[in-house]
């Protein structure tokens, strides 16, 4: 059955949960209208906060519980409507801080399906986050609205194998959820040169693995540092299936037909050549087993 | 989506991947901004660092006649509208004619309305009466500081925020006086070197006159800005550009800059890390602001 997607490019209140609460809800009711057969809404990564906050990340970070409940009961003030909705926020669980991302059913039978910890804490430049968060333990596939589903935010979807990860957990989606600053302004592209290699990333991650991936990029400035927007979503051949505005909020709608995932993984079997020598791969490749152990039982499911 | 970089037009099957820029005191390609891009990124700058972050909706601007200023006048006007934007011109008895001139030209080329209110009393009412030696820097940082004065009080009784002109290159090379110049809460330009500050100008209309006019903070008659430096724009441009991308001064020497110059910039940079930060605090426990205490401008 036809995915009926909408990103929703999105721009926070900054540190006022209780605004972009409404906010994010409106936003929800409008993605109805705009699409009746809307039934996944993507919101970006932080879409709860915004994104640098620093030390007051422990100030605006919740139990995952807790913001579901509160998404849930404001949802359902405003529609009956059934619907599914990933979005980004600061979680707090047991003592510990993570950036996360929420994938959710909202309406008359609500269920918080699956939260994804950030695994990449990029660590440079402007970014600060293994200051003020930690590393979630690893990457799982979910059974999302249409079909088995990940959720990658920003950095994560910089390394490929998290997307290989995601793949062989059984994903056929992907949903990126990004708060990426811009930054490049060389001539040529039209866009911030990071924009430029989300367009990359985005459509080499769906064309390597015959996938359907959805790009959801926060908007406004934080103290200077500019979040563009320029979502995207890409086909499983790695066609750009629609692209978002620069510097403002939009909603954008996208049919992902599941058919073409068969198509284009008949056509380059790459994920059937990776399925067939995973393990073997592993086996064979030196520091396959060095590093953090694999994914512990308090990990990213709730 | 159009080709990264100049190369790319020979070879359009590699259109979505840039090439690498040569290092040379010739290839000033790294310099090269999309105008288009920069107005667009800088008037939603203002718009939401102004308005959604701040809660304001007007923004005094001190016009000099010169390129900053006019730019940062245009793209306010760009952002928030001409009636938001109050120009205030504060020359000083030695200021040129030229300035002045150069100033209004730009508030009748973008709308803005302009007040005139000279520093001259207010300067020589400390430096004549109590310190009649003081030679022209000092009497340079009196100056910038006190049309800071009179901006943030202007500002203050309007209701507006102050912005910043500064660019990126008098920034790195410590050419400008320190909580003066660089004190508007605001600021467009502190992240372009001044030649994309000329590219960007030229692009939005800062007429001609302004832009193709030798830089000069207008303190001395004849002061240029390269005059005291002892480097061109461009080519300080350039050096810093690699010096912040960690090349070594002896690096970019052997790919053929001046050694001299690359001396200078390199010399400049160092010597002014402190201009570009807070005041130091002296840390007695750990919960010190900006040290342990951490909090972005906005949250």
């Amino acid at each position: 059955m036809t995915a009926h997607v909408t990103i929703a490019q999105f721009r926070p209140t900054k540190g006022n949960i209780e605004q972009t609460l409404d906010d994010m809800i409106q936003a929800l009711v409008s993605a109805s209208a705009a699409d009746p057969g809307a039934d996944l809404v993507v919101f970006p990564e932080t879409a709860l906060t915004g994104y640098f906050l620093e030390g007051g990340v422990r100030e605006v970070a919740r139990p995952a519980a807790e913001v579901f409940a509160e998404v849930t009961a404001r949802y359902g003030a405003a529609s009956s409507e059934t619907v599914d909705v990933a979005f980004g926020f600061y979680e707090l669980d047991a003592g510990h801080v993570y950036n996360a991302a929420m994938y959710a059913r909202l309406g008359p039978d609500p269920e918080l399906i699956h939260v994804q910890r950030k695994v990449f804490l990029p660590t440079y430049g402007v970014f600060q986050e293994e200051r003020f968060v930690e590393s979630g333990a690893g990457i799982r596939a979910f059974d999302g609205g249409h079909g088995r589903t990940a959720m990658l935010i920003c950095e994560d979807a910089f390394h490929s194998i998290s997307g290989t990860l995601a793949a062989l957990d059984g994903a056929t989606t992907i949903l990126v959820l990004s708060a990426s600053p811009a930054r490049g302004a060389a001539p040529g592209a039209g866009v911030p040169g990071n924009l430029a290699r989300w367009d990359l990333l985005g459509s080499g991650l769906a064309s390597e693995h015959g996938i359907h991936v959805v790009v959801s990029q926060l908007v406004g400035f934080e103290g200077g540092k500019g979040f563009a927007g320029g979502s995207a979503a890409y086909s499983p051949r790695g066609e750009r299936l629609v692209a978002g505005p620069l510097w403002d909020e939009a909603l954008l709608t996208v049919q992902l037909e599941p058919r073409e995932i068969a198509d284009a993984r008949t056509e380059e079997p790459l994920f059937a050549d990776l399925e067939r020598s995973w393990t073997r791969l592993l086996v064979n490749s030196p520091g396959a087993g060095v590093g953090r152990p694999a994914p512990d039982d308090r990990g990213d499911a709730p | 989506m159009q080709a990264a970089h100049r190369a790319n037009d020979a070879t359009p099957w590699l259109r979505e991947v840039p090439d690498a820029f040569p290092m040379s005191p010739d290839a000033t390609a790294p310099l090269e901004i999309d105008t288009d891009l920069a107005s667009t990124w800088l008037t939603a700058f203002l718009r939401d660092e102004v308005g959604r972050r701040r809660g304001f909706d007007r923004v005094v601007v001190g016009l000099s006649g010169g390129v900053d200023s006019s730019l940062t006048a245009a793209l306010a006007v760009a952002a928030l509208g001409s009636e938001a934007v109050q120009g205030f011109l504060l020359p000083y008895r030695t200021s040129s004619d030229a300035s002045r001139e150069h100033a209004l030209l730009c508030a009748d080329r973008f709308g803005i309305a302009t007040r005139e209110i000279e520093i001259t009393d207010a300067v020589d009412g400390y430096l004549e009466q109590f310190e009649p030696e003081a030679g022209g820097h000092r009497r340079g940082n009196v100056a910038a500081r006190q049309r800071m004065i009179i901006l943030f009080d202007q500002a203050f009784k309007l209701g507006a925020l102050p912005l910043g002109t500064g660019n990126k290159s008098e920034r790195l090379l410590g050419y400008y006086t320190w909580h003066a110049d660089d004190s508007p809460p605001i600021n467009p330009l502190g992240d372009l070197f001044k030649t994309q500050v000329w590219a960007l100008a030229r692009a939005v209309g800062v007429p001609e006159a302004i832009v193709g006019k030798p830089a000069t903070a207008d303190l001395i008659h004849g002061q240029t800005d390269e005059g005291d430096l002892g480097i061109s724009y461009p080519e300080a441009d350039l050096v810093l550009h690699h010096l912040l991308r960690g090349v070594t001064p002896s690096r970019l020497a052997n790919a053929g800059f001046d050694a001299a110059k690359v001396e200078i910039v390199v010399g400049r940079l160092e010597r002014t890390h402190w201009k570009r930060h807070l005041p130091t605090v002296a840390m007695l426990s750990a919960t010190a602001i900006g040290e342990w205490y951490l909090r972005p401008v906005d949250y």
